[in-house]
């Protein structure tokens, strides 16, 4: 790269970082406040650009109508956000932590279906800015001249927000609730009207980030998902609800992937680097050298303790011989009362129940929040197929290996995993996940790359699929049932005293971090047990079981039948599964409905399904004792 | 305790009979319909599926029209794989054992479509691919039970070397999307140029994720390689953000680009009158295309949907035709009689006559090539040809190389 060359890739960089920071600081903003983990903040963002491409062609392509379409897409946008607030979340802040997720991600697919309704399924390319089509000559170099104009917004939000935030009665009570919530509240301050402000601020501010792409980029209704893991990258390395750690962070991703693009192939030692392909991962790489670095981003700070948060996660109850056996009886006998193809829903809904309950088992009694546990269940999924396909194993041996070898990266991103807490340890595990995504994708020659590993069935003896259910079944409920027993066992009881009260757990002779490794290695393998079983039913194997979509998938389930419960995990999987099978066959708009549905489930039973129904049983139980 | 129980094994008893009737839900009748199986990502690629449906309808229609096929009406039967490969296997089977589907048809992206043709050969049924474009489905990963009808990478490309060759430019710069799609664009242009133009110099190489290219960059970094001439495999919105990057940057100044699909209506329309004029480019123009077997469909289609058709109507109108002839020219539902009617099976379509080559199960179906224009502000292909897709293949020899013997 010449100099002049590597000064235009800055400018690049920097033009790129200013939307990213647009939309990073609205959620930062968001969860320093309500403490949400806003997952439909990506789509503001592209309602946002949706917004300003129809408004431009109502007003006209001139500058007044452009600027104004841009303004009123953002503040639109920002209603939208308010509308969710009060409609949706109000109504679940009480609810279990990261509960409130799985109501956004039922907004995000609603949302998209809308969008699609709405706008169409072509993309919609939106004009240039007018009287900033052109470009500007620097270094013999034309760079647009919107792109400029971007690189003076960035910084100029960066300023206003900090106006807002330092000058501003506002400002003091956003900055007060985003340390200590509880006081803010037990001072006289209204909340509720506070976290609708902080809403409407921070969907503007993705609005405005969406809106200001219309010159660079064309309307489509894949940006959402786009620009959420961006988002959230970012928000993290600076460190969450810190504004200026979002900038920074913003900064460092968009010249670190414009440098990556410029640096192209480069020759080292006879082997050739592509940094072109490592743009896909790069964000990632950054994300967890940061957080191995430093845990709480580059400007943040410890997460204040929050006092209650909610009210303390009840015991766990074990489910009673009778109602096990009654399930499994007739988890038994399907098979020979339907089709078929009941035994194949079934197979997948066992293989994601127990992906689930290892999920669970980390997420509730060892209170670690993961976001990429798709890492270990691909990782199994792919050593069962490579261990067959490429070692040449017995199916068999495949299907009992790949656990080991998930637990064994579960051993490595592990250690570095449990020295971090709260969202930060969540997102260094997905970046974990996502690295071994981007190298499963880009690896041809052993992983079969982004199309996956074909011709992975099972052996003869299990080649039907309702004997194929059984093994499945056997497996995963031996692997449900084992981290059940587990959650009793004095490890469990040890981690679900880490989790309540890390202090007094140490100050009894607990060694947490040890606990907390050794619990993440186990429910890396039985993820990885899961994936094999899943691998085998499908006979092929995709990238697409390490992906984010894959992690989503395991923390909805989780949610949507209850933390707190032991059998909610599982019925949860079994809903989820089956809902998307029976939803997508009959309608159209089937992403909306099956959000509409979550979000119902969400709002009826706060606790998660399980939840729900055992309160409701417990209420009627109690009118007629 | 026992009041708990029985409310949660009530559940499961309402649970487990609602799943029974589902799966006991109606054999089907003597004079039924003929269910074929489609599936594909409807959701994840709805610019380019949404008229595939509807090309899909149109063809449904013709041929009950018709009279149907043996004596009976054919049923497309379709569902969303959600652009993931589990989950195709999983409808794939649904549609097979519960809807009693004949064979399965569809697929877009080239990681499901290979995941499905693995499963037609394991369960040993008909799959005709309809849309993935990848090589490996009829070659290095070839199978029995697989036939894919539309105009492989390979094809598309080596459709544009010929042109590529005649300009005797020296060094070329490439960017395609980072997966299957484009890498194979990528092996195959380099390698046929190469044979063509030994002395070619291919002197950058960017690879930005699908879907999510950073234009400015990527542009900025072709233009400071300063080739002669471009390959590209971009399309959707990494296409058009590519295109406004390279013209305000000044990138094509005096640079000749090669674009496979740019020409497709599906890609090309977004742009509309920043459509990049005199690109060389694969795709569909719809409106200029004279033939009878073309102008019959074109005047049927906007009949029908007061629409005009992109290139995914085409693709889906063709797939049904094929399975409808397949399944008369086999006079049964009998899966060994179809495969050996699909074998150099020969039907027309909107894109003229096409025949499955028995040799590898790549149908001859041709593609466009031309170059971009712009015209009452609305992209175009001018100077366009069609280009036969028997024309556009490797030598007998070199595809049983590639292809398994089984």
């Amino acid at each position: 790269m010449t100099l002049s060359s590597i000064l235009i890739q800055l400018l690049n960089g920097l033009a790129a970082a200013s939307s990213l920071f647009l939309v990073s600081a609205g959620l930062s903003l968001i969860f320093g406040v309500t403490r949400i983990v806003n997952f439909a903040h990506g789509s503001l963002y592209m309602l946002g650009l949706y917004g300003a491409y129809s408004l431009i062609e109502l007003f006209g392509r001139t500058p007044l109508g452009f600027w104004s379409a841009v303004v009123l897409a953002a503040l639109a946008v920002g209603l939208v956000g308010v509308l969710i607030e009060l409609a949706v979340l109000r109504r679940i802040y009480r609810a279990p932590e990261l509960f409130q997720l799985l109501a956004t991600f039922a907004i995000v697919l609603i949302i998209k279906d809308i969008a699609l309704f709405t706008w169409g399924a072509e993309d919609l390319v939106g004009p240039r800015a007018p009287g900033l089509s052109m470009a500007v000559e620097i270094l013999g170099k034309r760079v647009p001249a919107y792109d400029l104009l971007l690189i003076v917004i960035g910084p100029l939000v960066l300023a206003a927000i900090w106006l807002l935030l330092t000058r501003t009665r506002w400002g003091a009570l956003v900055r007060a609730a985003t340390q200590d919530r509880e006081m803010v509240g037990a001072l006289g301050v209204d909340q509720a009207k506070l976290f609708t402000s902080v809403f409407f601020v921070g969907a503007v501010l993705a609005g405005l980030g969406g809106a200001l792409q219309i010159p660079r980029e064309p309307a489509n209704l894949e940006l959402d998902l786009a620009v959420i893991a961006d988002a959230f990258v970012v928000t993290v390395v600076g460190g969450l609800g810190s504004i200026g750690g979002a900038f920074l962070a913003a900064v460092i991703i968009g010249v670190a992937k414009a440098f990556c693009i410029g640096i192209g192939s480069v020759t080292w030692f006879g082997v050739e680097i592509s940094f072109s392909k490592l743009t896909l991962v790069v964000e990632f790489l950054i994300m967890a050298l940061v957080l191995v670095v430093r845990p709480y981003g580059l400007l943040g700070k410890p997460q204040a303790a929050q006092r209650v948060a909610a009210e303390p996660a009840p015991p766990f109850t074990v489910p009673s011989w009778t109602f096990a056996l009654v399930w499994l009886a007739l988890l038994i006998v399907v098979p020979w009362v339907t089709d078929r193809y009941a035994a194949i829903l079934l197979t997948d809904i066992v293989c994601f129940a127990l992906f689930s309950v290892s999920l669970h088992f980390i997420m509730g009694p060892a209170g670690m929040v993961s976001f990429g546990h798709a890492a270990y269940f691909g990782i199994g999924a792919y050593a069962a197929g490579l261990l067959l396909k490429r070692v040449g194993l017995p199916m068999e041996a495949a299907l009992l290996i790949a656990p080991l070898v998930a637990g064994a990266f579960a051993i490595v991103y592990g250690w570095f995993c449990v020295r971090l807490s709260g969202v930060y340890l969540a997102m260094l595990t997905l970046a974990f996940a996502q690295i071994s995504w981007s190298i499963v994708f880009q690896w041809d020659s052993v992983t079969g790359g982004s199309n996956g590993v074909f011709g992975v069935w099972p052996s003869p003896w299990l080649a039907d699929k309702t004997v194929y259910y059984y093994l499945a079944l056997t497996l995963c409920g031996a692997g449900i049932a084992f981290l059940w027993r587990v959650m009793f066992s004095p490890f469990g009881y040890a981690l679900r005293a880490g989790r309540d009260s890390p202090l007094r757990a140490e100050a009894i002779g607990i060694d947490l971090r040890r606990f907390q490794w050794a619990a993440f290695v186990l429910v890396g393998a039985l993820a990885g047990l899961a994936g094999a079983v899943y691998a085998f039913s499908k006979g092929s194997i995709s990238p697409s079981t390490i992906s984010i979509a894959q992690s989503t998938d395991g923390l909805v389930m989780v949610l949507l039948g209850g933390v707190e419960t032991l059998t909610g995990p599982v019925v949860g999987a079994a809903i989820f599964t089956w809902l998307r099978d029976v939803v997508a066959r009959n309608t159209e708009f089937w992403r909306a409905v099956i959000g509409l549905v979550i979000l119902l489930i969400v709002l009826l039973f706060p606790q998660g399904l399980v939840g729900g129904l055992k309160a409701l049983a417990m209420r009627w139980r109690e009118r007629h004792a | 305790m026992l009041t708990r129980n029985r409310l949660l094994a009530g559940t499961a008893a309402l649970v487990a009979a609602s799943l029974a009737t589902l799966g006991l839900a109606g054999p089907a009748a003597a004079q039924a319909p003929i269910k074929i199986g489609e599936m594909n990502s409807y959701k994840v690629f709805p610019a380019f599926l949404e008229p595939y449906k509807k090309g899909i309808e149109l063809a449904v229609e013709e041929v009950n029209a018709a009279g149907g096929v043996l004596g009976r009406k054919i049923e497309v039967v379709s569902r969303d794989d959600n652009g993931n490969p589990g989950d195709a296997v999983r409808v794939a089977e649904e549609l097979l054992s519960r809807e009693g589907a004949a064979f399965l048809i569809g697929t877009f992206p080239s990681n499901v479509g290979l995941a499905v043709a693995d499963f037609a050969k394991q369960r040993k049924v008909l799959f005709i691919a309809a849309e993935p474009l990848t090589d490996k489905i009829v070659w290095d990963s070839g199978n029995a039970y697989t036939y894919r009808l539309r105009t492989s990478t390979y094809m598309q490309t080596a459709m544009l070397i010929p042109d590529a060759a005649k300009l005797k430019k020296k060094r070329w710069a490439i960017v395609y999307p980072n997966y299957e799609y484009g890498q194979s664009a990528t092996a195959a242009f380099k390698k046929l140029l190469k044979e063509k133009q030994p002395d070619v110099e291919f002197v950058i190489e960017q690879a930005p994720p699908l879907g999510k290219i950073d234009a400015g960059a990527v542009a900025q970094a072709l233009a400071d390689a300063k080739p002669d001439a471009i390959f590209s495999s971009l399309f959707g919105p990494d296409l058009a953000k590519f295109v406004r990057e390279g013209q305000q940057r000044g990138l094509f100044k005096g640079v000749e680009v090669f674009n496979l699909l740019a020409g497709e209506p599906e890609y090309l329309d977004p742009l509309k009158e920043e459509a990049p004029e005199g690109w060389y480019v694969t795709g569909y123009p719809w409106s200029e295309i004279k033939t009878p077997e073309h102008t019959k469909f074109l005047n049927a289609y906007q009949a029908k949907f007061k629409d005009y058709p992109r290139l995914g109507s085409v693709v889906g109108y063709a797939t049904v035709m094929s399975a409808a002839e397949a399944i008369k020219k086999a006079g049964s539902l009998d899966q060994e009689k179809l495969l050996a009617a699909m074998s150099g099976l020969t039907l027309m379509t909107p894109f003229g006559m096409i025949q499955y080559r028995p040799i590898d199960h790549q149908s001859t179906m041709g593609a466009y090539v031309g170059r971009i224009g712009v015209k009452d502000g609305k992209g175009v292909m001018k100077d366009w040809r069609f280009v036969d897709g028997k024309d556009a293949l490797p030598s007998d020899a070199e595809v049983q190389k590639m292809r398994p013997k089984n």
